[in-house]
């Protein structure tokens, strides 16, 4: 169970932020998904669905996604269906069902850094950049390796992925549809640089530079020892050595995939 | 707090605690062919609509929903008996506790979808779960309606 005290329809940013500083106890709202299975006592939930941060934009070569675009929307909008091999509708198109995707949001997913996101793998392969209210823009990476706790008084108002024309596919394997992902591989490719990220493993989402510099000289089989070599943990999905071999096999696939369209393989 | 919604055309003006979700308030007032499945926003039953779009409204709080259109299949009775009988035909319909959230989720993917496939059938629909049948008989009912076949 979970208790929200009171309710904040944001006019503005500024209100939402303001109102963040006040509490601990105060929480940005997103999809809310995961709300009411956790056991917490909130004081005022914000909810940021007033601000506009429900467009999918092109600005100045990004792809500029507000927080609060649903995973519904990244699968359904022409931009964002357009670019990067279709990565962004693929990442997320087998998330739960229609009815909770409409419902979940970008911010909402960056935002938890959870283990499990497709999204996360994916926009990981992208020149993505994260904004927060205060924080100022910086690239996911970086907000990656910021503690994450209830201290962190910021709100994440946008998430951008640089245009730039970049070739990407997304694996991900599943125990049931609509399940949780058992193990997620992204890759993309551009000029000759090559960008390679697992999540799920069940840890976070993360970049495998050794297996982007092999994947450049064109050694699959290195590249597959190198993901190999990521540290994997067992859950009641699947074990360590199962996620160990699955994304070795998915990495193969998703580079595959974007070596097939360019008529290499 | 105070919110103002409409339900299947009809305005409510009413106080609700800040932390209510969508379906808690649907079916205190009277909308109770929306239904609580899971509580853990995966298996579809309380699938209504807002503004058009189908939502999981055990995870939508229903402050969220001040100013908008909400629609259960109550709103839509002729459309979804339509549906209904072509559910009816194949055996399709057991329990019945699913029904009003899939009738809510197909509803949705006619207005939503031109002339899909099995596959993004399958893809629309896989967010509603059913725990009587394997699907296969609601599959063939939501292909036969959706191409307005006999039943």
């Amino acid at each position: 169970m979970y208790t929200i005290k009171t309710y904040l329809m944001a006019q503005t940013l500024d209100e939402a932020y303001s109102a963040l500083q006040k509490n601990k106890s105060n929480v940005v709202l997103g999809g809310c998904g995961w709300l009411k299975m956790a056991r917490k006592r909130f004081w005022t939930g914000i909810d940021l669905s007033r601000l506009g941060l429900d467009r999918i934009e092109e600005r100045d070569g990004w792809l500029e996604l507000g927080a609060m675009v649903t995973l519904r929307q990244l699968e359904t909008d022409p931009a964002a269906r357009a670019v990067f091999g279709g990565i962004l509708p693929q990442s997320v198109e087998r998330i739960v069902g229609v009815q909770f995707r409409n419902c979940a949001t970008v911010g909402g997913c960056v935002w938890m850094r959870a283990g499990f996101s497709d999204l996360l793998t994916a926009l990981l392969v992208l020149e993505t950049e994260v904004e927060l209210y205060h924080a100022g823009r910086m690239p996911l990476e970086t907000f990656l390796a910021l503690p994450q706790s209830r201290e962190t008084r910021d709100i994440l108002t946008h998430v951008r992925v640089k245009l730039d024309g970049r070739d990407a596919a997304y694996q991900s394997v599943r125990n049931t549809a609509t399940d949780f992902p058992v193990v997620t591989a992204a890759a993309a490719h551009l000029g000759q640089s090559w960008m390679v990220a697992v999540g799920a493993r069940p840890m976070r989402a993360v970049r495998v530079p050794a297996a982007e510099t092999a994947l450049s000289a064109g050694a699959m089989p290195e590249a597959c020892r190198a993901v190999a070599a990521l540290g994997y943990a067992g859950n009641l999905r699947g074990s360590a050595d199962y996620r160990r071999k699955v994304a070795q096999v998915l990495v193969r696939r998703a580079a595959g995939e974007i070596l097939q369209r360019e008529g290499k393989q | 707090m105070r919110i103002k919604l409409t339900v299947n055309g009809r305005q409510f003006d009413k106080h609700v605690p800040a932390d209510m979700m969508l379906l808690d308030f649907l079916r205190k007032y009277g909308f109770v062919s929306v239904k609580r499945g899971c509580e853990t926003s995966n298996c579809g039953l309380c699938t209504v609509w807002v503004d058009e779009r189908p939502v999981l409204s055990c995870t939508y709080p229903v402050a969220r929903a001040e100013g908008r259109r909400v629609t259960t299949i109550e709103g839509v009775v002729p459309e979804a008996e339509e549906f209904g009988k072509f559910l009816a035909a194949r055996g399709a319909e057991q329990c019945g506790f699913c029904s009003p959230g899939l009738v809510m989720t197909v509803l949705a993917m006619k207005r939503e979808l031109r002339s899909p496939d099995e596959q993004q059938v399958r893809a629309y629909l896989a967010g509603n779960l059913c725990r009587c049948s394997g699907y296969t008989s609601q599959l063939d009912a939501v292909m036969s309606f959706l191409k307005g076949g006999a039943r």
